[in-house]
């Protein structure tokens, strides 16, 4: 791709998004609309800087616990995927299951969770990974089984064992499949890690914005969220960074 | 011609006794449908023997039941020495360099690393790939990837070499250029190679004997010996005699 087409392809998206942001101040600043109902862009960025103290050391707890439940989601679906793909009987056992709980409601569970494990980190640690696992754990396995049987059977004619067939073949060839479960992990984690937040707690980017706006102040709910954006959109960049150094091949 | 194949037939049967590969009786069936019926063949040392059929003819089968890879129903398999495979595919695995890719074999052994990489730079040139060694396979073209992938397969290997049309995925004056660098290859290494294809001037260019294959179930039609321009290979392009080995080829099939 040449360097225009690129400066195109961020062009649009940000003129847009700055044309939104124009119109949204000028509906709230013309028609007169009060900051309890809906804050303007102007009122959302001065609530953060004037804030920005208390919002920083609630989002450190928001990203300590992501971080937490992150790492973990990666560990066990890592686990768990070779050991579907090293053993099929484990593979027929689990992988139904697996894509039928992503039809129970997250969200609806969490209220349990707070009342089995308290307010801690502990129950927000779980939400995120009852989130964020899926999508690893299926990328991956699914990545090891799209290996192609031309190169499995030429590990088998070079007597390859199991480990260094995984090792210089599987593990490699699922990384690319890896990478695009993990992004789509990276875009709900802090999402999951807020819902727990919401549901009790005493620190966290989510208990922040239930005070907020039990106090009407809703521009200092947006400005949270402009955090969040933030923060989650830097998080995918810094994977999209390790999965060009690690797949660079692709 | 008719008596050139008896001719042939007679000197491949006193070579028999010193075979690399030999085959007595192969079927294979799957399920139903026959795809090998009561295929034998044999190989000798430094000969270049190609297996000529159509598609569908179970050629791929019969490599696969030569490497082992997959067990025949009926019939014996000897193979008196390593087998390396080498398909149309290059198999070559994109995260790794081409001096990795080609030494993955020994590096799979446990060989030792440096001797193994000292070995493939030995025969780089050879193959073309000079300057190409730290590169991935996709920077390669089409030709120079199923080079490397022929180092990696006569690393693996050593003598004999089961080639799975190679070059069938190639244009045809890449494919046309590989072909003289396979023949320089064999002499050059003393390599022996059964050689699957379906283009009929591609196997008697190549080879020194040839196996017409018929298609569902593959049986063996046919064993014709390349009798002309033995010393250098190339000048049959330009005789005669191809043509009319060409003729009676498609007259089998």
């Amino acid at each position: 791709m040449n360097k225009s087409k690129r400066m195109d392809q961020r062009l649009y998206p940000i003129a847009t998004l700055l044309l939104a942001i124009v119109l949204w101040q000028m509906v709230v600043t013309l028609g007169g609309i009060p900051l309890y109902i809906l804050p303007s862009p102007l009122d959302t960025v001065n609530a953060l800087i004037s804030d920005f103290g208390t919002i920083a050391g609630h989002v450190g707890m928001t990203l300590y616990e992501s971080i937490i439940g992150f790492t973990l989601s990666i560990l066990l679906a890592f686990v768990l995927g070779v050991m579907m793909d090293s053993f099929p009987i484990v593979k027929k056992s689990l992988y139904p299951i697996l894509i039928v709980s992503q039809t129970i409601p997250t969200i609806a569970l969490t209220p349990l969770f707070i009342v089995w494990f308290d307010f801690g980190l502990l129950p927000k640690v779980l939400i995120i990974i009852m989130v964020c696992f899926f999508p690893i754990c299926i990328s991956l396995v699914d990545g090891f089984e799209k290996v192609d049987k031309d190169y499995l059977n030429l590990f088998r004619t070079y007597k390859a064992s199991k480990l260094q067939t995984f090792i210089h073949l599987k593990l490699p060839y699922a990384l690319v499949n890896f990478f695009s479960g993990l992004k789509i992990a990276a875009t709900y984690m802090i999402m999951a890690a807020i819902i727990g937040e919401w549901q009790g707690g005493t620190k966290g980017i989510g208990v922040y914005m239930v005070r907020a706006k039990n106090a009407y102040a809703l521009d200092k709910v947006f400005g949270a969220i402009l955090v969040i954006v933030i923060i989650s959109v830097a998080f995918i960049y810094v994977i999209n960074m390790i999965a060009k150094k690690t797949t660079h091949w692709k | 011609m008719q008596d050139r194949t008896l001719a042939g037939k007679a000197n491949s049967a006193a070579r028999e006794c010193d075979a690399l590969i030999r085959l007595d009786r192969i079927s294979k069936s799957y399920g139903a449908s026959e795809i090998l019926k009561d295929i034998a063949l044999h190989v000798g040392k430094g000969e270049f023997v190609s297996i000529l059929g159509p598609s569908g003819s179970g050629k791929s089968t019969l490599f696969n039941i030569i490497s082992g890879l997959v067990p025949a129903d009926e019939g014996t398999v000897h193979v008196n020495g390593q087998i390396g495979y080498m398909q149309q595919k290059d198999l070559l695995l994109p995260w790794k360099t081409v001096l990795d890719n080609i030494v993955l074999a020994l590096d799979l052994k446990g060989q030792d690393k440096k001797a193994s990489r000292a070995k493939a730079e030995a025969l780089i040139d050879r193959i073309g790939l000079r300057g190409y060694e730290r590169k991935y396979p996709s920077e390669l073209s089409g030709g120079m990837k199923q080079r490397a992938s022929f180092l990696r397969t006569f690393l693996a290997s050593g003598e004999i070499m089961l080639l799975d049309e190679p070059f069938g995925a190639l244009d045809s004056i890449t494919k046309s250029n590989m072909q003289t660098w396979l023949l320089e290859m064999q002499k050059a290494l003393g390599i022996t190679i059964l050689f699957i294809t379906h283009d009929i001037e591609e196997a008697i260019l190549l080879s020194d004997r040839i196996y017409v294959l018929s298609s569902r179930p593959g049986v063996l039609k046919e064993e014709l010996e390349v009798g002309f321009n033995r010393e250098n290979k190339r000048e049959r392009l330009v005789n005669p005699e191809l043509l009319i080995m060409k003729e009676a080829i498609k007259g089998l099939l």
